[in-house]
């Protein structure tokens, strides 16, 4: 676009529109913003009535976040020996003193190895898929898109009551396997369509002279088809892995003690005596974090990613 | 295996012939055009794409297909997920006549469609204006389409929870806003509580997590728009106002409809952020559809009843769906 072309917005509306977005930014950033600050709030600074914006940052959500703590009588806590690591110092400045780890280091860890299972065999099993969908004749592949969507409108508690039936019989509920499976089942119809979107877009012309170099389908498809769609496989992954991530509903239904991920864990936080809003916080930060990192990473395949591919940049 | 002679056959038997010398049949096969040497050597195409889609389809199968057949059967019986050696009775169309003329399922229903028409209509209002902000294609709008869509990408359960925080009665965040800008004492309202409010909490929830989708897709449909229309309608003297009905709105509205579409099917079936927020409170105020649906076969265990409730719901989904789409290919023909 030249300078002077008539298309081009003038310096004062563009000023403007800035403006109103920033404006926008800032007020939508906010909640987020807060709970990374509360994270970082004493208990009765969090709840401090006008809200806090100064106040002076502490472990102390933290801390709460990761053990389990009882409230001694006053008499019997001056009695302890001086607390040895800082983390003991801490809950002891809240007159409490820790008792054992809590469950969120291990709820965390249900949700990185049922993200990143459903997540691996999501992009292994589509991969597959999606290149037979992209070069050769399959019946039905026409309906392919009308099935995904139309999988994507039951309601979640819907799927959630014959898989619970289903999941009973086979001794699947609560474990890492079932819930891999199922993630993986939902998100296998969009990793599928999303790759052969990114497939559709290399040139086959590539295969063919591979196939007539002597290589067999097979070869080429490792050798120059899965290079030319790592960007999109990457990208791809990504989206199966937040969806895995964030999901509640399957979570909260599906599992309890053992396999329970981290969405249907954190509400359930409660520190000694009343909800303890600075370690909810934390445990938000930190689970919400990586998907930040991750958005920003994304940010050129996102819309690809969140319309199924109906919409390309 | 099995299929296709020659190179297929000792490959099966183990043997990197690939990398042992060439042999004469590989001379041939070099030789001979791609489609035919396609199906010469190895599995043929058919073989691969049949391995390559079975698995893929044995999963749909078994955590799409087979629960919604499930589903259907168990709708006509009256079992309950908790009493699993109780007597299954076949009770016929029984379940779906009970919900479809329970006055309670119809204002769950309501509640439903007011979440849906309010939230659709700020995010389509809010999120049409950003793009067509955005699009002044300022310095730095890259680094702030980013920024702005954060929240949707958060898991709206955590979120969710942490803004029953914010709505604290007396002392959350955003009473506290409210008076500053208002005067409204804070302490005379509550966002969750009994008063009306609850309603208007979710949606602002939803329209604050979901407006940079409806943003992005509208943003794609403004750039698709080539310059030379505008600099046509320029030369023809037409007036910015006058552009902006004719030109930018119609090229937009097929975009703008698509994200209709998917945000009217998510808020549909909206689940965790409510869940969490409300629960459905006060009294029944915001229990959706989906929530009630919950609460009747994980709560209630009444396993039958909720499966007819389920497939009533899918079929108004995918009936209404089905409705849209074919509205939105007309305006994609235009």
């Amino acid at each position: 676009m030249s300078a002077y072309s008539v298309t081009e917005p003038s310096p004062l509306s563009k000023w403007l529109a800035a403006g109103l977005v920033v404006l926008y930014t800032i007020i939508t950033l906010l909640p987020l913003v807060w709970i990374i600050s509360t994270s970082f709030k004493t208990g009765p600074d969090s709840i401090s009535y006008p809200p806090k914006v100064f106040f002076e940052p502490t472990l102390e959500g933290y801390v709460n976040l990761f053990s389990t703590r009882t409230r001694p009588a006053v008499s019997e806590l001056e009695s302890l020996p001086p607390p040895d690591t800082w983390y003991d110092e801490i809950a002891r400045r809240q007159g409490t003193i820790i008792v054992g780890p809590s469950r969120f280091g291990e709820r965390f860890l249900n949700s990185v190895i049922i993200g990143f299972g459903s997540t691996f065999l999501s992009i292994l099993l589509g991969t597959m898929a999606a290149y037979a969908f992209s070069r050769f004749k399959v019946p039905l592949k026409d309906d392919l898109m009308f099935f995904i969507l139309s999988t994507r409108m039951m309601p979640p508690i819907a799927v959630a009551i014959p898989i619970y039936l289903m999941y009973r019989e086979l001794g699947l509920s609560d474990t890492h396997l079932g819930m891999i499976l199922l993630y993986t089942g939902v998100n296998i119809s969009l990793a599928v369509w999303l790759l052969k979107g990114f497939m559709d877009e290399i040139p086959r012309e590539y295969e063919d002279a591979a196939l007539i170099d002597g290589y067999t389908r097979f070869q080429a498809f490792r050798k120059v088809v899965l290079p030319q769609a790592a960007t999109g496989i990457a990208s791809t992954a990504i989206f199966c892995l937040i969806f895995a991530w964030n999901e509640y509903a399957f979570a909260v239904l599906l599992t309890s003690g053992n396999a329970q991920t981290a969405p249907p864990f954190i509400p359930t936080i409660i520190g000694v005596g009343g909800q303890d809003w600075p370690a909810v916080a934390a445990g938000a930060t930190l689970f919400l974090l990586p998907v930040m990192i991750f958005t920003i990473l994304l940010r050129k395949h996102l819309l690809r990613g969140i319309t199924f591919g109906a919409v390309r940049k | 295996m099995g299929e296709g002679a020659g190179p297929g056959g000792i490959a099966a038997l183990g043997l990197p012939w690939n990398e042992i010398m060439p042999n004469p049949i590989d001379i041939a096969a070099k030789a001979t055009p791609p489609h035919l040497a396609n199906r010469v050597r190895g599995l043929s195409d058919r073989a691969i794409a049949w391995i390559f889609v079975s698995p893929t389809i044995f999963l749909l199968l078994a955590i799409n297909i087979f629960p919604l057949i499930w589903t259907i059967r168990l709708s006509f019986t009256n079992y309950a997920a908790n009493k699993p050696n109780a007597e299954v009775k076949w009770v016929g169309i029984r379940n779906y006549t009970r919900i479809l003329t329970d006055e309670d399922i119809w204002s769950h229903m309501t509640t439903t469609a007011h979440f849906l028409i309010w939230t659709i209509l700020l995010q389509v209002i809010i999120g049409f204006t950003l793009a067509w902000l955005i699009n002044r294609k300022f310095k730095g709008n890259d680094l702030l389409t980013t920024l702005i869509v954060i929240p949707m990408m958060l898991s709206p359960a955590v979120v969710g929870n942490f803004w029953t925080f914010l709505y604290q009665p007396q002392i959350g965040m955003v009473n506290y806003i409210v008076e500053f800008f208002t005067g409204i004492p804070a302490s005379s309202f509550s966002m969750l509580g009994p008063g009306g409010l609850a309603p208007w909490s979710i949606i602002i929830v939803d329209t604050w997590m979901w407006t940079p989708f409806v943003m992005l897709i509208c943003l794609a449909g403004l750039r698709s728009i080539p310059d030379y229309i505008y600099e046509a309608a320029e030369v023809d003297r037409a007036s910015k106002w006058r552009q902006f009905w004719t030109i930018t709105i119609p090229m937009v509205l097929p975009f703008l409809m698509l994200a209709v579409l998917f945000r009217g099917i998510e808020n549909f079936k909206m689940f965790d952020m409510v869940n969490l927020l409300t629960g459905g409170g006060p009294g029944s105020e915001t229990l959706l559809t989906s929530i009630d649906l919950k609460r009747e076969a994980f709560e209630k265990w009444r396993t039958g009843y909720s499966s007819a409730y389920a497939i009533i719901l899918f079929v108004t989904i995918f009936g209404l769906a089905s409705i849209y789409v074919k509205a939105l290919n007309k305006v994609k023909e235009r």
